[in-house]
C-alpha cells in the first residue's frame, strides 16, 4: 500500500508540474508578442503528453480498483471461471497434479526493481522538466519571433521529448509490475484453491473439454482421397515457379476485338508524332531553363532565349498536346458512338497540316518572324491557318461520326471533345482577325485568347477524354451524368469570361477586370463538380489503382485539376496579383496545370489504348520510372519556383532594387532546371516505352508452334 | 434531357452560347476601346529608325521577359511616373500584313519593365554595351547577349559607332566592336520609350495600394527616411557600378572622384540633375536627375551616400544646402532656354 501511495503522489506531482508548465507558457504569451507558431508548437508538444499522462493515470486507477475488488469477494466465482478457461496443456497439467497429489511452492521475487525504476523515472522527469524550463526562459520576447530561434527550440525539444517519452514508458512498466505483483498473490490463492479441489465432476468435465479441444478436421472431408483434375479447363495460368518480384506486377491491357488496321495506323501516327514533339519541345524547354542559370551558354541568334521561348511553348501546345489529344479522340469518339470513324483520309490531312504548322512555325520563330508578342499566338497567321484547317477537318469528321452513332445518347466525352473543337475555332478566329486589335484592344483579345486556348481547348478536351478513360479503366460507369452536365455548362459560362484576369490593374476597362475576378471564383463550381464526379467513380475501386499502370496517371490528372484550378482562382484576386503577377509563379502554375493535368491525362490515355491497338505491352518498370520521374520532376520544378516567385514579389512590393530580386532568384532557377531535367528524362523513357509498344520486334519463337510447323512440313 | 441526345441541338447551342459570351467580353469591349481612345497630344510617333528598332524588339522576343505596362499600383512606381492609360497605346495599330498589333504589354518581368526606360536609362553607350554583353555593365544580369547585332573589325571607319567592351567580355575576339544599323535602331527604339506627358491640368490616376504611413513617414530621429544607397542602385549603379569604380573607357569612377569628394557642390548637383559630357574618354551622361524628377531630399541622400561609400571622405550635405543649389540651377537652365 505504501508503494501505491508513492506512485500516486508521483503521478500527481507530474500532472501539477505539467499544468504549471502550461501556465508558464500561458504567461509568456500573455505579456509579450509571441509568434503564433511558437504557441502552436508548444501546444502540439504538450497536448499528447498531457493526454498520455491522463491515460496512464486512469489505467493505474482502474488497476487499483480491480485489485481492491478481487481481494474481497467473488473469489470463488473468479476461480471457477479460470478453471473453465483452462486450455489443453493446463488441463493435462492439472490432471497430472491431481494424480500425483502434490504441489510445488510458488517462489517470489523481491520488489527492489520497482523502486529503482521509479527513482529513475523521477530523475528523468525532473531533468526533462528543467530542460524545458530553461529553453523557455532563455528565449523570451522578441527573439521568439525569429524563425532561426523557433527552429532551434524545436530541435532542442526533440531530445527533451524523447526523454519524456522514455520516462512515461518506464512509468507504464512500473504500473504493470505493480499489477503483476497483485496477480502473483492471486495466483498463490488460486493454487491453494486448486489443491483443495477434490471433485470428480470437475475432473470429468475437464476431460470432456479436453476431448473437444483435441478434435480437428482431416482436411479431406469434402474432397475425398482422389487426385484433383481440371477436366473442363477452367483454371489456367497456373504457375508453379516461385519468383521474387522486385516491382509490383500490374494488370495487362485487355485485348479488344481488333480495330480496323487503317484507323489503328492513323491513331498510332498521331500519338507517335506527339511523343516526338514532346521530346523535342521539352528538350528546348530544358535548354531554356539552363539559360536562366547560365546565360552565356551560346550567343547564336537562332537559339537566343527570346526566340526559343515561344518555340518551346508552341511545340508542346500544338505538337505534343494537340496531336495526342486528337489522336486519342480518333479512338474515343467512334468507340463511345459505337460506330466507325467517318473519314480516315481527313484525319491524315489534319495530321500532316498540324505537323507542318509546328515545323514551319518553329523555324519562323527561330528566324525572328513572329506575330507581335502576344503569348501563345506567336505563330503568324499563315502558319496558324494550317491548324485552323486541320481543326475544321477534325470537327467535321467527329461530328459526322457522332451523327451516325448507333447508341441513342451522345456520351458525355463527345460533348466535351466536339465542343472543345468548336470553341477553339471561334477562339482562333477572334484572336487572329484584325478588325478589333488596335491599341489596348489587342490586350483584351490577348487575355481572352491565352486563357481560352488553355481552358477551352486543352482542359475541355482532356476532361472529355477523362470521362471515357477513367470509367473504362476502372470498369465502372461514371458516377453522375448530372454533375457532368453542371460542370459542362458552368465551365463554358465561367471560363469564357475570365481571360482578363491576366491583366488585372492594366489599363483595360475596370468592369472587365471585375468580371474576370468574379468569374475566376465561379470556376469553383465546374472544378468541384468534375472532381467529385471523377473521384466518386474511383470510390470503392481504389485498390485497382495500385495494380494498374494507367490509373495512377489519371489520378494525378484529377488531383492536379482540382488543385491547380483552385490555385488559379486564388491567383486572380487583387492582392495575389500584386504579389505574383509578372513573377515566375505564373510559370510554375502553367507547368503544374499543363503538365499535371493535360500531360498526365494524355500519358494515361496512351498507355491505356496503345497496348490494345498493337498487342504489345510497355516494360512495366519503365512505365513506373516514367511516372515517378515526371511526378517528382514537376514538383521540383514548380514548388521552388513558386516559393522564389513569392519572395521576389515581396521584394518588389518593398521597392527593393530590381537586380537584387534577380540575384535572389538564382537558387530557385537552379532548382527549376533540376526539376526540368527529371521531367525531360521521363519523356525519353516515355518515348522508349512508346517505341516498345508499337514497333515490331523479332518475335520470340514458340517451341510448340514451331514443332507443329515441322510436323506439318514432314507430312507434306 | 433531349438536347444531350441530339447532336443537331447540343453543339449549335453550346457554340452559340460561347460565341455570345465571346462577343460580350471581347469583341464589343475591343470595338468600344478603339472608338473611345485617342493618343495623348504629347505622344510622339515613332521615327523610321525607332519603328525599325521596334520590329527588332518584336522579332527578338524581348516581350518574353520585359513588360511595357505601368499598373496603377504603388509597386510599379519604379517603372514610371504615372499609371499607364489606354490612351498610351491608342496609336499602336497593326504592325504589318503578317503581324498583329504589338502593344508589347507582356506578362513576365524576368527583367525590368521598359515603359519609361528612355527616361530611366537614356545613355546610348550604356545601352549598346549592355546589348553586346549585359554582364559587362550589370554583373548579375541574366539577359542574353545580342552579339549578332554587332561586328568586330580591326579598323573601324570614322562613321562607325565603336562600343568599348572590356577585354574579358570580348570572348577572345580581337579588334573593335562596332554597332550595326540594327543595334542602333534597337537602341533608338529603347530610348524612345518614354511616358508621354499628360495635357496641362490633367491629373494622373493615383497609384493604389500605397505603403502605409508608418513605413514611409520619417523615422524616429526626425530625419527623412530616404535611402541614398537604394537611389544609387536604382539610377546610377548600372553605369558607375556597385563598387563605384565605373567601367574603364565607358563610365568614370566615383570612388576617389574629385567632383564627388571636392567642394564644387554646384557642379556635382548639376551633373546629377542635367548630365555631363565634358570628357571625351567617357560616354555621355544623360540628365538622370531631371528625368527621374529627383527631389532635394533624394539628391542630398544620394550625395551623402556617394561621399561616404567606397572609402570616399567627402563632407556630408543637408537638404537645405541642396535645395538652394537646385533653385539656382533651375533658374540658370530656364534662363538659358
Amino acid at each position: 500500500m505504501k508503494l501505491k501511495n508513492k506512485i500516486k503522489t508521483a503521478l500527481i506531482t507530474m500532472l501539477i508540474t505539467k499544468f504549471a508548465n502550461a501556465q508558464a507558457a500561458n504567461n509568456i504569451i500573455g505579456n509579450s508578442e509571441i509568434h503564433l507558431g511558437y504557441w502552436l508548437i508548444m501546444l502540439v508538444c504538450i497536448l499528447p503528453l498531457v493526454v498520455f499522462v491522463i491515460n496512464l493515470y486512469l489505467k493505474f486507477n482502474a488497476q487499483v480498483n480491480v485489485n481492491n475488488q478481487s481481494g474481497k469477494q467473488n473469489l470463488q466465482q473468479l476461480f471457477s471461471g479460470y478453471i473453465k478457461d483452462f486450455d489443453n496443456k493446463q488441463i493435462t497439467q492439472f490432471v497430472k497434479i491431481k494424480n500425483a497429489k502434490c504441489c510445488g511452492d510458488c517462489k517470489r521475487d523481491g520488489n527492489c526493481h520497482k523502486i529503482k525504476s521509479i527513482a529513475l523515472m523521477f530523475v528523468l522527469w525532473f531533468s526533462a522538466n528543467n530542460l524545458v524550463a530553461q529553453s523557455t526562459t532563455e528565449t523570451r520576447e522578441t527573439l521568439l519571433t525569429q524563425p532561426g530561434i523557433i527552429i532551434t527550440i524545436v530541435l532542442l525539444l526533440i531530445p527533451v521529448m524523447l526523454g519524456v517519452i522514455l520516462t512515461l514508458i518506464k512509468a507504464n512498466n512500473a504500473i504493470r509490475k505493480y499489477s503483476n505483483q497483485s496477480k502473483l498473490k492471486e495466483a498463490a490463492k488460486f493454487a491453494e484453491h486448486l489443491k483443495s479441489v477434490d471433485n470428480h465432476e470437475v475432473e470429468e468435465e475437464l476431460e470432456k473439454r479436453q476431448r473437444v479441444l483435441n478434435y480437428s478436421l482431416t482436411h479431406h472431408e469434402l474432397s475425398g482421397e482422389e487426385k484433383a483434375e481440371d477436366t473442363k479447363g477452367i483454371i489456367n495460368n497456373v504457375s508453379d515457379k516461385h519468383e521474387t518480384h522486385f516491382t509490383a506486377i500490374k494488370k495487362k491491357a485487355i485485348q479488344r476485338p481488333s480495330l480496323n488496321p487503317d484507323i489503328t495506323k492513323l491513331i498510332l501516327w498521331y500519338l507517335g508524332c506527339a511523343a516526338f514533339w514532346l521530346v523535342v519541345g521539352t528538350g528546348i524547354g530544358e535548354y531554356l531553363g539552363i539559360k536562366f542559370v547560365s546565360p552565356d551558354a551560346d550567343h547564336l541568334s537562332w537559339l537566343s532565349f527570346g526566340r526559343l521561348r515561344p518555340v518551346h511553348t508552341n511545340i508542346v501546345f500544338w505538337g505534343w498536346a494537340s496531336l495526342a489529344m486528337i489522336g486519342l479522340g480518333y479512338y474515343v469518339v467512334p468507340t463511345v458512338s459505337n460506330t466507325k470513324i467517318y473519314n480516315i483520309k481527313w484525319g491524315w490531312i489534319a495530321l500532316i497540316l498540324t505537323n507542318l504548322m509546328v515545323i514551319i512555325g518553329s523555324l519562323c520563330l527561330m528566324a525572328g518572324i513572329n506575330n507581335g508578342g502576344g503569348e501563345f499566338r506567336e505563330y503568324i497567321w499563315p502558319v496558324m491557318a494550317l491548324f485552323a484547317v486541320a481543326l475544321i477537318l477534325t470537327l467535321a469528321n467527329f461530328i459526322l461520326t457522332v451523327a451516325r452513332r448507333t447508341t441513342k445518347e451522345i456520351y458525355i466525352s463527345n460533348w466535351y471533345i466536339i465542343s472543345a473543337i468548336i470553341f477553339t475555332i471561334i477562339v482562333a478566329l477572334t484572336a487572329y482577325l484584325p478588325f478589333w486589335q488596335d491599341g489596348v484592344s489587342e490586350t483584351i483579345v490577348q487575355g481572352y485568347f491565352m486563357h481560352s486556348g488553355v481552358g477551352m481547348w486543352f482542359t475541355l478536351y482532356t476532361l472529355g477524354l477523362l470521362y471515357y478513360f477513367i470509367p473504362q479503366q476502372i470498369n465502372k460507369p461514371i458516377y453522375a451524368y448530372s454533375l457532368g452536365i453542371l460542370a459542362f455548362w458552368t465551365q463554358i459560362i465561367f471560363y469564357t469570361i475570365i481571360g482578363t484576369h491576366h491583366f488585372i490593374f492594366a489599363p483595360i476597362p475596370w468592369w472587365l477586370q471585375t468580371v474576370a475576378i468574379v468569374g475566376s471564383v465561379g470556376m469553383i463550381i465546374p472544378v468541384v463538380a468534375a472532381t467529385i464526379n471523377y473521384t466518386m467513380t474511383f470510390r470503392g475501386q481504389w485498390h485497382k489503382v495500385s495494380n494498374s499502370y494507367t490509373l495512377p496517371f489519371f489520378l494525378v490528372a484529377v488531383v492536379y485539376y482540382f488543385v491547380v484550378s483552385l490555385q488559379g482562382t486564388a491567383e486572380a484576386f487583387k492582392f495575389t496579383n500584386l504579389l505574383w503577377h509578372f513573377t515566375d509563379f505564373t510559370v510554375g502554375h502553367a507547368h503544374l496545370g499543363f503538365y499535371g493535368i493535360i500531360t498526365f491525362a494524355l500519358w494515361g490515355g496512351i498507355y491505356a489504348i496503345v497496348p490494345r491497338l498493337t498487342g504489345k505491352e510497355p516494360p512495366q518498370h519503365l512505365v513506373g520510372a516514367h511516372f515517378w520521374l515526371a511526378f517528382i520532376g514537376v514538383l521540383f520544378y514548380a514548388v521552388p519556383l513558386s516559393i522564389g516567385a513569392t519572395l521576389r514579389g515581396m521584394m518588389w512590393m518593398e521597392g527593393k532594387p530590381f537586380i537584387d530580386s534577380v540575384v535572389m532568384m538564382f537558387d530557385y532557377w537552379l532548382w527549376r532546371a533540376i526539376g526540368g531535367s527529371l521531367m525531360f528524362i521521363s519523356h525519353i523513357v516515355f518515348f522508349y516505352n512508346f517505341y516498345r509498344m508499337t514497333v515490331k520486334e523479332v518475335e520470340e519463337i514458340d517451341v510448340k508452334e514451331e514443332a507443329f510447323k515441322i510436323l506439318e512440313a514432314e507430312k507434306k | 434531357m433531349n438536347i444531350f441526345n441530339d447532336h443537331k441541338k447540343l453543339y449549335p447551342i453550346a457554340g452559340l452560347l460561347f460565341l455570345f459570351l465571346t462577343c460580350i467580353v471581347v469583341i464589343v469591349p475591343a470595338f468600344q476601346n478603339q472608338e473611345n481612345n485617342a493618343p495623348l497630344p504629347g505622344t510622339m510617333p515613332l521615327t523610321g529608325d525607332e519603328m525599325a528598332g521596334k520590329l527588332i524588339y518584336i522579332s527578338e522576343g524581348c516581350v518574353g521577359c520585359h513588360s511595357q505596362q505601368v499598373r496603377n499600383v504603388d509597386m510599379d512606381k519604379m517603372f514610371g511616373s504615372r499609371p499607364g492609360m489606354a490612351a498610351d497605346y491608342a496609336n499602336i495599330g497593326r504592325t504589318s500584313i503578317w503581324q498583329n498589333t504589338a502593344t508589347l504589354m507582356g506578362t513576365e518581368r524576368t527583367g525590368p519593365d521598359l515603359t519609361d526606360v528612355g527616361n530611366r536609362q537614356p545613355s546610348r553607350d550604356w545601352n549598346l554595351m549592355h546589348l553586346y554583353h549585359p554582364r559587362a555593365v550589370v554583373a548579375q544580369s541574366i539577359m542574353p547577349s545580342y552579339q549578332w547585332l554587332f561586328e568586330v573589325t580591326e579598323n573601324p571607319s570614322s562613321t562607325d559607332v565603336v562600343v568599348n567592351i572590356p577585354v574579358q567580355f570580348m570572348g577572345g575576339k580581337k579588334g573593335k566592336v562596332i554597332a550595326t544599323k540594327e543595334a542602333l535602331q534597337l537602341v533608338a527604339y529603347i530610348q524612345s520609350l518614354k511616358q508621354a506627358a499628360l495635357p496641362d491640368g490633367t491629373k494622373p490616376q493615383e497609384f493604389l495600394y500605397k505603403k502605409s504611413e508608418k513605413e514611409t513617414a520619417n523615422s524616429n530621429d526626425g530625419k527623412p527616411n530616404i535611402d541614398g544607397k537604394a537611389i544609387y542602385a536604382a539610377s546610377c549603379q548600372s553605369c558607375h557600378q556597385a563598387s563605384g569604380e565605373g567601367l574603364k573607357g565607358a563610365f568614370p569612377p566615383l570612388k576617389g572622384s574629385p567632383i564627388v569628394n571636392g567642394d564644387n557642390l554646384e557642379l556635382y548637383v548639376d551633373i546629377i540633375m542635367n548630365g555631363y559630357d565634358a570628357r571625351a574618354e567617357y560616354g555621355v551622361m544623360a540628365a538622370v536627375g531631371t528625368n527621374m524628377k529627383f527631389t532635394e531630399q533624394q539628391v542630398a541622400a544620394l550625395i551623402n551616400y556617394e561621399r561616404t561609400a567606397w572609402g570616399n571622405k567627402g563632407k556630408t550635405v543637408t537638404t537645405e544646402e541642396i535645395k538652394k543649389i537646385m533653385d539656382i540651377i533651375k533658374n540658370k537652365t530656364t534662363a538659358s532656354k
